[in-house]
């Protein structure tokens, strides 16, 4: 009687699956059943639990990704090539749209900023779909980079700020703050990545390599300006709405798992044009440009205006100011006062 | 080389033995392990959007019971630090199981770091392109794997010596245990920096958060071990001297202490001075406007632990009943304050000042149970095979000479479980 309990310690021997031990030279062959149809209900079960992972649509989230790709930096001009070419051609699998996915750099003696008047803006939100036309952003679950504040008048309290009116603008009492990213010169998003997935370009524009990001998004927490957006699922955006002009940086569709943010429309203003957002204001509020020339109509904003950024206290150093058109005048310096 | 793989196999065969109690023990956790990977599965089918998280809070119950984990792994130097720096003898054999749970701690926690994750597909970037010293993520990730591997090799070293029976060797063991103690201390520091360095996030821009994280930590992780020693007590041969259960009250007991008096000092801050600063702490403890879902479980966690460190201070809590009721208040409490409490209210309102409030979905909660479960499996299996190793009756080839047990005793060997709270 000894002997079988201690060869079932030993774990040697066989009948591991039951808690009585076969007794030495009886039939083998009911544990040798046993112990094959619990391993199979362990498989089957194991199987009809991974059983979901056979909806996956590959080509969707996994098209043109390569286990052993290089970090974007370190692409060769060849890689390059070959990389975006399959983007296209999954792009056009995707939404049947023939997309040209660039790869504008950096003009040198460049560094943009942005001023935004808030004395001007009227929250039309006109920048907000003109911004999501231009980037591919999904529209089902939405995605928008911009997002426009309605705060009464004598307060500075963001959280007193309505995100979701809904009625006739400008409101009487109130005045509109639109806030996108805000292009930190001391970006607190891309020194948490823990990937190097997103950067700061030399023009100043903070990038994500979309195909590089593995979505734990910590550069969304560390964000003080709440700029950055998550893809929870696929993007939805109709293929009639793409926008084919793309750029590997900014407005190329996204998959699924990824960051997504405002590049300040860099498919664009590296090519010498404006921003979406700002050729969409119907009221001038918006300025944009190369703060490094001093002609530049952000530089005469920033030198003769009142200027103030977001969050100063955070210590971000953004490049995107805020501005009033009226000057307080004071004392000693005309007019009535 | 042969010997240890024999020895694997052995332990592997190891964990299937035992009474029924213990098997209904293991199917369980194994059903709703299960769940969990068949939650994961939907979830990297449909991506993040099947959880609660939004891009207002963006980090939820896996980020929570991620820290609450790595909080809990220190339990292992809790009882370390008495025997190797204090010399307490009580607690000598009892070490192994502390540094088990470690072991399975952290992977409970990295496993909560990568169902985080939107794109676990790509996890091998980290070895392409790795933003250390930058990210304090890239430290996580480090300390966390390497307390992994200290763990490993001490648990892994004891119990294989003791297989073999053969003498430990000074320089491989006891070097590792001293490096172990300084290391659990990293993990939650680190822990705690990650969310402490978002100059964005005032909730968690305080120099306080780190000092309650191990305060919290070092007061969980012995109320677990606690309550795993009379689980072993109670189902095995595995006897644990009642001065344990005393000094290790004692601890727990000095650090909730500690940990009340942090968070009276962090409640105190934020509600007295009464700045913009102190929203998150606002909508934590009285809610803001109509939105209050974290209120009733903050001060549940409150109810917990005060009446937890009560009990402790009592004398009652030297029953044993009393004492493992006080463990699994303390247990939970701190989940919810340190888990749930410390991630989600930084997050609301959100830095644009809007207030979305977060609520699990189904499919997250299951992906949580399953890794629990899976953690617990894990754990069970660990002192399963530890048990008759310690106790000489897993020896390299010589069982048959060995041990002549009666029949009963070995079979009451072979029953042992972690449950929370043992009956």
């Amino acid at each position: 009687m000894k002997l079988p309990v201690l060869r079932q310690d030993d774990c040697g021997g066989g009948g591991g699956g039951d808690g009585v031990p076969p007794a030495a030279g009886r039939g083998s062959r009911r544990s040798f059943l046993r112990s094959t149809v619990s391993v199979g209900a362990g498989f089957a079960a194991l199987g009809a639990a991974i059983s979901p992972l056979a909806d996956l649509d590959t080509d969707k989230v996994f098209a043109g990704e390569d286990f052993f790709r290089e970090h974007y930096k370190e692409l060769s001009s060849e890689n390059k090539a070959k990389l975006f070419a399959d983007i296209e051609a999954q792009i056009d699998r995707q939404y049947g749209v023939k997309a040209i996915v660039g790869d504008p750099q950096p003009i040198p003696e460049v560094e943009f900023v942005y001023a935004l008047n808030l004395s001007r803006c009227i929250g039309c939100r006109k920048c907000v779909h003109a911004c999501v036309k231009e980037n591919n952003q999904s529209r089902s679950p939405e995605i928008q980079y911009i997002r426009v504040l309605e705060i009464p008048i004598g307060t500075f309290d963001l959280e007193r700020g309505n995100q979701y009116y809904d009625t006739e603008t400008p409101k009487p009492g109130y005045f509109y703050m639109p806030i996108q990213c805000h292009q930190c010169a001391n970006p607190p998003c891309t020194k948490v990545c823990p990937i190097e997935a997103t950067w700061q370009e030399a023009d100043g524009i903070t990038v994500i390599d979309y195909d590089w990001c593995i979505g734990c998004r910590y550069c969304q927490a560390a964000c003080p300006y709440w700029a950055r957006r998550f893809n929870w699922t696929d993007p939805g955006i109709p293929s009639s709405e793409i926008n084919p002009d793309m750029a590997y940086l900014s407005n190329r569709p996204r998959s699924r798992g990824v960051m997504e943010k405002c590049t300040f429309c860099l498919q664009r203003t590296r090519k010498g044009r404006m921003p979406a957002c700002l050729e969409a204001c119907p009221t001038g509020s918006r300025k944009f440009g190369n703060i490094l020339d001093p002609n530049s109509e952000v530089s005469q904003i920033l030198r003769d205006k009142r200027v103030f950024v977001l969050k100063e206290e955070v210590g971000t150093n953004p490049r995107f100011f805020y501005y009033f058109d009226e000057l307080t005048h004071r004392l000693g310096e005309g007019g009535e006062a | 080389m042969r010997e240890y793989l024999r020895f694997l196999y052995r332990c592997f065969r190891m964990s299937f033995v035992g009474d029924w109690r213990y098997k209904l023990w293991m199917l369980l956790l194994t059903i709703v392990t299960l769940l969990g990977v068949n939650a994961w599965c939907r979830q990297f089918v449909h991506g993040l959007i099947a959880t609660g998280m939004t891009d207002q809070v963006s980090w939820g119950l896996f980020i929570a019971n991620f820290t609450y984990l790595v909080g809990m792994a220190a339990a292992a130097v809790m009882l370390v630090i008495p025997v190797y720096v204090y010399r307490n003898k009580e607690l000598h054999d009892l070490v192994i199981f502390g540094e088990l749970f470690a072991v399975a701690a952290i992977i409970m926690a990295l496993l909560f770091v990568v169902v985080d994750l939107g794109r676990p597909d790509r996890m091998q970037h980290l070895f392409m392109r790795f933003n250390f010293p930058i990210s304090m993520l890239t430290w996580d990730v480090i300390v966390l794997n390497v307390y992994l591997l200290l763990n490993l090799h001490i648990c892994g070293y004891l119990i294989y010596s003791r297989y073999r029976k053969r003498e430990l060797g000074r320089w491989f063991y006891i070097p590792f245990i001293f490096i172990a103690i300084v290391w659990a201390i990293s993990i939650h520091t680190v822990t705690a920096f990650l969310l402490v360095g978002l100059g964005g996030r005032p909730f968690w821009n305080a120099a306080i958060i780190a000092p309650r994280f191990i305060a919290s930590a070092f007061s969980a992780g012995p109320a677990f071990i606690i309550l795993t020693l009379m689980v072993i007590d109670r189902f095995t041969r595995f006897s644990v001297p009642k001065k344990a259960y005393l000094t290790l009250r004692n601890l727990v007991l000095v650090a909730m202490t500690i940990n009340v008096f942090l968070l009276v000092s962090e409640v105190f801050t934020e509600f007295y001075a009464d700045t913009a600063h102190g929203a998150s702490s606002k909508y934590l403890w009285i809610g803001i406007h109509d939105n209050t879902a974290l209120v009733p479980w903050i001060w549940s966690a409150l109810g917990l632990n005060l009446t937890a460190l009560l009990m402790l201070y009592l004398p009652i809590t030297r029953s044993r009943k009393l004492l493992a009721t006080a463990c699994v208040m303390l247990i939970i409490g701190i989940w919810i304050e340190k888990g749930l409490g410390l991630i989600v209210p930084a997050f609301v309102p959100t830095p644009v000042g809007e207030i979305v409030e977060y609520a699990p979905t189904w499919n997250e909660i299951l992906i949580c149970t399953g890794i629990w479960a899976f953690g617990l499996l894990i754990y069970t299996i660990f002192v399963r095979v530890t048990i008759p190793v310690l106790s000489g009756q897993l020896v390299a080839d010589r069982i048959f000479h060995t041990t002549p047990e009666s029949p009963a005793s070995v079979a009451g060997d072979m029953t042992d479980r972690t449950q929370e709270i043992p009956s």
